[in-house]
C-alpha cells in the first residue's frame, strides 16, 4: 500500500464527509510521510484502530476552535466550548472519514475492523502507535485553520484478528 | 396512524441527526426511542413496541449485524423494518446485513435526502 494511494483514499473520504454532512469545503494541504517521534499536540485529536490483515491506527486532529465549528455544522447548534457533545461530534466525524477509508482499502487489502474512536482534548500530548511510527500524513486547509488526518497501516502479525476488541487502544497517549 | 421508530447508534450527535431528518420526512412519526448499543435497544423493545429501526452496525457492547440477527429471531419483533445507517460500506457487510433481513442500508456519511428516500420506501 502506497503512500499516494493512502492520501488519495483520505482526500477523497475527508471531502466527501465534510460536504455531505457538515456543508463545509477544505482545501488540500501538502501530504507527508512522519517517522521521528511525534511533537506534543493541543486541541481535539481521535484516534481508532483497524486490524485484519493489515493493522495500523488513524487519527483525526484539530484545534479546539475547530472542533467547536465541526459540531456547530454537525448538529446546527452552536457551541463556544468543548464538551461532551463536541467531542462525539469529532469522534462520529473520525469515525466517518476513516470508515471509508477502510472500505476503500478493503478492496485490495481484504476485510478489516474499525474500533469505536477515542476522542482526547487537552494540551501537550503525544502519541505513539506501538512497533511501528511510520505515519502518512495528510493535511487540509478550513480556512486558515489546519485539520489532521494520520494514518498509519502496515501487513499484520495476526491476520486472523479481523474483529477487534471494541475497547482496544488505537494508540498510547502521554501527557507532559 | 403514527409510527414509533427507534434509533441505535453509540454516537449522541447522529442519533440526534437522525432524529431531526425523521421530524422532516414524510413520515407519520409518534415517539422516537434512543438506544446506544444493541444490548440497550434489545432491552428497550422488551416494553416497547416501535415499527422501524434505524441501527449502526460499529458498537460497543452489541453491534448492529448482531441486533440485527436477534431483532429477526424473535417473534415479538422479527416484522419491524430495519434500516442500517453505517461507515460499513464493503459489499460482504452489505450483504451480510441484507441476508439477516435488512429492509435497507445507507452509508454514512449521508444526505437527509438519501434517508428519507429509504423512510418513503416503507410508509
Amino acid at each position: 500500500m502506497t503512500h499516494e494511494k493512502l492520501v488519495s483514499h483520505i482526500r477523497s473520504s475527508t471531502r466527501d464527509v465534510f460536504t455531505t454532512m457538515l456543508g463545509l469545503d477544505v482545501a488540500d494541504g501538502e501530504p507527508f510521510i512522519k517517522e521521528e517521534a511525534p511533537a506534543p499536540s493541543d486541541g481535539v485529536l481521535a484516534l481508532v484502530g483497524l486490524a485484519g490483515r493489515w493493522a495500523g491506527s488513524g487519527t483525526f486532529s484539530c484545534t479546539a476552535p475547530v472542533a467547536m465549528r465541526l459540531a456547530s455544522q454537525l448538529l446546527m447548534q452552536p457551541y463556544d466550548a468543548i464538551n461532551e457533545e463536541v467531542l462525539d461530534a469529532v469522534g462520529e466525524i473520525t469515525n466517518m472519514v476513516l470508515g471509508n477509508v477502510k472500505t476503500a482499502l478493503e478492496e485490495e487489502l481484504g476485510p478489516m475492523g474499525l474500533s469505536i474512536p477515542t476522542v482526547i482534548y487537552g494540551r501537550n500530548f503525544t502519541t505513539r502507535s506501538i512497533g511501528r511510527s511510520k505515519w502518512t500524513v495528510v493535511p487540509f486547509l478550513l480556512d486558515s485553520e489546519i485539520i489532521e488526518v494520520h494514518l498509519c497501516i502496515a501487513p499484520s502479525k495476526d491476520p486472523g484478528a479481523v474483529r477487534i476488541h471494541r475497547d482496544q487502544p488505537a494508540a498510547i497517549l502521554s501527557i507532559e | 396512524m403514527p409510527v414509533d421508530v427507534m434509533i441505535v447508534d453509540d454516537s449522541a450527535a447522529i442519533r440526534k441527526i437522525l432524529h431531526r431528518v425523521l421530524l422532516q420526512a414524510d413520515v407519520p412519526l409518534g415517539q422516537v426511542i434512543e438506544a446506544g448499543d444493541g444490548v440497550e435497544a434489545l432491552e428497550k423493545l422488551k416494553t416497547a413496541k416501535v415499527g422501524l429501526i434505524l441501527s449502526d452496525i460499529n458498537m460497543p457492547n452489541m453491534d448492529g449485524l448482531a441486533l440485527l440477527g436477534a431483532l429477526k429471531s424473535q417473534e415479538a419483533t422479527r416484522n419491524v423494518p430495519v434500516i442500517m445507517v453505517t461507515t460499513e460500506g464493503s459489499s460482504s457487510r452489505v450483504m451480510e446485513a441484507v441476508n439477516l433481513g435488512a429492509s435497507g442500508y445507507v452509508r454514512k456519511p449521508f444526505t437527509a435526502e438519501q434517508i428519507k428516500e429509504k423512510l418513503a420506501g416503507l410508509f
